[in-house]
Formats: C-alpha cells, sequence, structure tokens
C-alpha cells in the first residue's frame, strides 16, 4: 500500500530557489517597470500595457526586427551547411583529427568583444588587411562605415567566421558516431554519396544539428557585443540589431518602460521561435 | 552466375591478410566459408563484395571481370553478424531501401517487401522501427533486405552468432530454404564446423588467410586433404600420432605395429602423421578393428547412444623417456569402463588418414 504525501516538494524545493534567483526575480523587476513610468526616486505611475502598444505599433521596433530576423536568417542559411560540408571533409581517424578540430575551435575560443574589434581594424580601408586589400588592390569600394551593404556583409562574415566551428564540431560528433557497417550496407544497397547523406548520416546528424542550429539562433537573435563593436549599429540605423536598439531606448534615452516591454517581446519572441522549432524537429521521435 | 575468385591477395601494409586464392562459387547450395576468428572469413567477403580493395587478383561474377566494379555496382546483399537495419527507418523502408536507390516501381517495390515479409514472417512488424524489434527479428528484417533486393550474390557473414540458441537453430534451418531457387551464390562463413555440416552444399576450409581446402563439405569430412581438414569436422577430436613406416609395417611407439595395405602400403619409408576417428577406435575387437591398443582410462562419457573414452596410449619408450598420445574411443552402446584402469582398444587401420610431416595428405 502506497501513503500519499507532499514530500517529493522538498526535493523540488533548491531548484525552485536557485530559478527563482537567478531567473524568475530579476524578471519580474523587468516586467515591474514594463508595465509603470518612473522619473526615479523609485517613484512609480501605473501605465498598464501602454509602453507593449507603443512598442508594438512602432516602426523602429518593426524595422529593428525585421533586421534582427535577416541577420539570424543569413547567418543560419551560410552556417549550418557549410558546417555540415566542413564536418563531412573533415577526417574520421589519423593525425589530422585533433589538428583539424583544434583549428577549428579556435575562433570561438576569441572573445566576443575582441572578434568585434579584430574585424573592425581588419575591414578599414586605409589600415586594415582586407580593406586595404579590396580598395586599394582589388579596386572594389568597400567600407563598411560608409556602406550600408559592406557592413551587413561583414557583420554575416564575421559571425559565419566565429561561429560556424560550433556547427561544425556538433555535426562531426555526430557523423563519427555513425558505425562502418552503416557505410558498407549502404554501399551493398548501391547507394550513391547523396543517399548516403540523406538516409544515413543527416538522420544520424539530426539531433545534435537540432541542438546546433537551436543554440545559432538564440545567440545570433540575442547578439550584441560583436556588431556593436564592430559597426556601433551604422550606417545610420543599417545594422541596429534588436538588442542594440534595445540598448539604445534603455541606457541612451533612459526610456526604462519601453525598454522593458520591449524586453519581454523580444524575449517572447526568442523563446516562441525556439519552442517553435524544437517541437517540429522532434515531433517524430515522440511518436 | 557464378562468382570466381582468380589468385586473389590482399594486404594491409606489409601484412597478407588473404593469400593468394582462387574459388569457383555457384548458385544452388550454400558455400560455406569455414575458419576460426581471424581466418580471413571476412575480409575475403570484403574482397568479393569491393568493400576492401585486392592487392592482385580478379574478381569474377558470370564471367565478366568486376575487380575495378563499385560495391554500389556489383549488386550483391550483405547480412552482418550484428544486425545493421537504418534505425531511422520502418521495417517495411528498410527492406526497400535497396529497392527504392535502384529507382523500381512502386507497385513492384510492394510487391517484393510482401513477399519477402511473408517469408521471414515478418508481415506484423512492417510499420515498426528496428529498435522495437527483438534481435531475431531485426536479423530477419536484414535477411529479408537481402532477399527482396533478389542480389546476385548474398554473403551471410557469421549471420547467427549474434542470435540465442534456440532463435540460430530456428534461423539455420530455414536458411537453405530461403534462398533455394533465387539464382543467387550464397556466400555462409561460420566459425562452427557443425554449421557447415548441417547447411551442406560446399566448403571451403580457411586457415591463416588462405583456403586450405574446398569442395562438397561431406567430401572434405570424408576425404581431409591435409591434417587440419582431418580436425576440422570431428567431435570429439580426432585421434593423432607420429607411425614410422617399414616396408609394409607401420610402427605406433615401440609397442603396435601393423600391416598396410591399399595406398598407404606403397608410400615411402619415413615418419607420417596418422589421424583416425574415434569411431574408428572401438572398446572390442572385430574383423575390421584389429589392431590392439592398450590405454589407460582417464575420463568417459556415456550418453544414452553411445559411449566414448579418452585414453592415455602409452607407446613405449623412444631413447629413454615413455611417449604418450591422449586418444579418444567412441562406441555405440553403452560400456563400463573404470577411470585409471587399463582396457583394450582396437582400431581400424584401413579408416587412418596418413599425412607427410607437412600435413599434407600422403594416404
Amino acid at each position: 500500500m502506497k501513503t500519499e504525501n507532499q514530500k517529493a516538494w522538498f526535493f523540488v524545493l533548491p531548484v525552485l530557489v536557485l530559478v527563482a534567483f537567478n531567473a524568475l526575480i530579476p524578471m519580474m523587476t523587468v516586467v515591474n517597470y514594463s508595465v509603470q513610468e518612473t522619473f526615479g526616486d523609485n517613484v512609480f505611475f501605473w501605465q498598464g500595457l501602454d509602453w507593449f502598444e507603443q512598442i508594438l505599433r512602432s516602426e523602429r521596433f518593426h524595422a529593428a526586427l525585421g533586421r534582427q530576423f535577416l541577420f539570424t536568417f543569413l547567418i543560419l542559411i551560410i552556417e549550418v551547411p557549410l558546417g555540415i560540408i566542413i564536418a563531412l571533409s573533415m577526417p574520421r581517424k589519423g593525425f589530422w583529427v585533433p589538428v583539424c578540430l583544434v583549428t577549428m575551435a579556435l575562433p570561438m575560443l576569441i572573445p566576443w568583444n575582441v572578434v568585434g574589434a579584430m574585424w573592425n581594424i581588419f575591414t578599414l580601408p586605409d589600415i586594415g588587411l582586407l580593406g586595404y586589400f579590396l580598395n586599394h588592390v582589388l579596386g572594389i569600394s568597400y567600407d563598411m562605415t560608409q556602406n550600408p551593404l559592406a557592413a551587413w556583409v561583414t557583420i554575416v562574415t564575421m559571425d559565419v567566421w566565429h561561429w560556424t566551428s560550433l556547427v561544425v564540431l556538433l555535426s562531426y560528433a555526430g557523423l563519427v558516431s555513425i558505425p562502418d557497417a552503416y557505410y558498407q550496407a549502404a554501399k551493398i544497397d548501391g547507394a550513391s554519396n547523396w543517399a548516403v547523406f540523406r538516409f544515413i548520416q543527416l538522420p544520424k546528424m539530426k539531433t545534435v544539428l537540432t541542438i546546433a542550429i537551436l543554440l545559432r539562433f538564440m545567440d545570433s537573435f540575442n547578439i550584441y557585443t560583436e556588431p556593436f563593436v564592430l559597426t556601433g549599429g551604422g550606417p545610420g540605423n543599417s545594422t541596429t540589431l534588436l538588442s542594440i536598439d534595445l540598448v539604445k531606448i534603455a541606457l541612451g534615452q533612459f526610456d526604462l518602460g519601453p525598454a522593458a516591454a520591449m524586453s519581454l517581446i523580444y524575449f517572447a519572441i526568442t523563446l516562441l521561435v525556439s519552442w517553435l522549432f524544437y517541437t517540429l524537429m522532434t515531433k517524430d521521435d515522440l511518436n | 552466375m557464378a562468382l570466381e575468385l582468380r589468385n586473389v591477395t590482399k594486404r594491409v601494409g606489409a601484412i597478407e591478410h588473404i593469400k593468394d586464392t582462387s574459388l569457383l562459387l555457384e548458385p544452388g547450395h550454400f558455400n560455406v566459408l569455414l575458419g576460426a576468428t581471424g581466418s580471413g572469413k571476412t575480409s575475403l567477403i570484403k574482397l568479393m563484395a569491393g568493400l576492401d580493395p585486392m592487392a592482385s587478383g580478379q574478381v569474377l561474377m558470370e564471367g565478366e571481370d568486376v575487380s575495378q566494379l563499385s560495391t554500389q555496382k556489383r549488386n550483391i546483399s550483405l547480412v552482418h553478424q550484428f544486425f545493421i537495419n537504418y534505425p531511422h527507418m520502418t521495417v517495411y523502408d528498410n527492406i526497400a531501401s535497396p529497392l527504392k536507390v535502384a529507382g523500381m516501381a512502386k507497385s513492384e517495390i510492394e510487391d517484393r517487401v510482401a513477399e519477402a515479409a511473408k517469408i521471414l514472417q515478418l508481415e506484423p512488424m512492417l510499420q515498426r522501427r528496428p529498435h522495437e524489434l527483438s534481435g531475431g527479428q531485426q536479423q530477419r528484417c536484414a535477411l529479408a533486405r537481402a532477399i527482396a533486393k533478389e542480389s546476385r550474390a548474398v554473403f551471410l557473414d557469421e549471420p547467427l552468432a549474434n542470435l540465442d540458441y534456440k532463435l540460430r537453430e530456428e534461423l539455420r534451418d530455414q536458411l537453405p530454404e530461403l534462398f533455394a531457387g533465387r539464382g543467387a551464390v550464397v556466400v555462409y562463413a561460420t566459425s562452427e564446423p557443425e554449421e557447415a555440416l548441417l547447411l551442406g552444399g560446399k566448403t571451403a576450409l580457411m586457415r591463416d588467410g588462405h583456403v586450405t581446402q574446398f569442395g562438397p563439405t561431406a567430401e572434405i569430412y570424408r576425404n581431409p586433404e591435409n591434417l587440419d581438414a582431418a580436425r576440422v569436422f570431428s567431435d570429439p577430436p580426432i585421434n593423432t600420432a607420429t607411425v614410422i613406416k617399414e616396408g609394409t609395417t607401420a610402427r605406433l611407439g615401440s609397442r603396435v605395429s601393423w600391416q598396410l595395405s591399399g595406398d598407404a602400403a606403397g608410400l615411402s619409408d619415413g615418419p607420417y602423421s596418422i589421424a583416425i576417428r574415434p569411431y574408428h577406435v572401438l572398446p572390442t575387437a572385430s574383423p575390421k578393428a584389429s589392431v590392439r591398443l592398450a590405454g589407460q582410462v582417464q575420463v568417459t562419457e556415456l550418453s544414452g547412444s553411445e559411449s566414448s573414452a579418452h585414453f592415455d596410449l602409452g607407446l613405449g619408450k623412444t631413447s629413454g623417456s615413455e611417449l604418450h598420445a591422449n586418444w579418444v574411443s567412441l562406441s555405440a552402446g553403452v560400456h563400463p569402463y573404470e577411470i585409471g584402469e587399463m582396457h583394450d582398444f582396437y582400431m581400424d587401420p584401413s579408416a587412418c588418414y596418413f599425412f607427410a610431416p607437412d600435413g599434407s595428405r600422403a594416404a
């Protein structure tokens, strides 16, 4: 006979406390700001959902959100296939494996603001190696401080340089876990290289790729440091992504209420997209 | 369809994994590769399948040289010791996979899968994934794939090794029937002599990367070409000893000798290894079992229908030290032996195989 009791809650309690202090309580202060107006001195006026309405109707928010989705879309569409291709062409055994792995991991070890600074200097038209080469050797007019297209090409290239390795390493981990017998079976079935990729390698990589895409989505959607250091959101507002805009509102204009509302909307979008993506990708496995 | 190997070799670095091997494998019966682990069975299969490169030689299918043809184009099937199915596909898709890759029409794929599934009793499981099946069902799925494909050659690499005893017997009984009349060359690798005998057909004995004897399995049993071949199919183990031939007399140690007749009588004088199966060494004399041996009984095993006695055969003194041989007698019925007692055994000299010192058959 089992007796019902509530003792199990005690075991969950430490986790609840931890989550409360590192996530719920900080977030509630943001919620607090998002529904009130303050002029400092801890004096608040109730605003209801006004700030949310204001943000959602704001052209500026729409533009920043659009840029954010464009940026994330571009880096995913480049980094995921590129990462898979690099992982497929890496050796599976022998002397070159550690060499490749370390080389791949290097960009990820560099601090984000250093990456931004590196690419800033690298692409300066007169002193940067790449900038000088493009402008003075190839004769292509390239200046990311003046030209929005050049600025976009630079931040996307920088992110690809910095983070493709993550996709590579995760895909590679998925690939090396496939026993030789499957490749043999596929050969015997008469499968082409494409069929081997489509029916053996890709399904085996699916789990790690889901994680890789999810991580890259969240990271790129929340990206701040690198573009801030690189372009500062310019020229004009052309590379002002959501997080850069958010900091401008919160710290530049000190509009804490709208900034808090924007944070929550921003968070909700990230959460919703991540959840949708993960649910869709793992739907088959649950059945 | 016939599968032929001509002077095939395989090297890894300086080591020869497969030594100059020629075989003609035909459809209509099982071609068993029999040998211990590491004797080269899997290596040979991989060469035939084109999964590993040959150092030299040719592989021919239907008389056509396929040595340069990739595995994908050889139209073969391979069933592993481990149950290899695509984990994310259903049983149906697993069986259909080689047919889909070949671009076959959907209705024909359905027919072939249905037929293979029926033969292997997989019909209720077609929509399941491999991990939802038992080991035996997984292996049947792999076999169904080979059958549905109707390939020119089917390689079964110890397909039953990872199944439990009962399933193994069940599937082994079905196997010859499954492939009968399909026109494919069936190559079956195993390390168990008993399987080769049960499956029938032809057997290629493998040892250290080469084929030591190839022929109908029963023929190898009756007529081993070398000492290894004589040892393979014997359970309990075949009795061996060294004899000296002088004229028409064979001397086994200092106490036992007999008159040779037939082929053995024509051999040149000198030392030979003899091998004689345990059921030609009997506890009672008969016109055939006429050579008397005295041995000390060490272990006996009585089953309801036969008795075996392991005995220490004293061969007498040679240069001061007593020589021994451990022999076995296997006889019908129940014989009372006392452990430790001296007992007379009688061997049939006409059933002795003679091998030259290098192990090749002399008579």
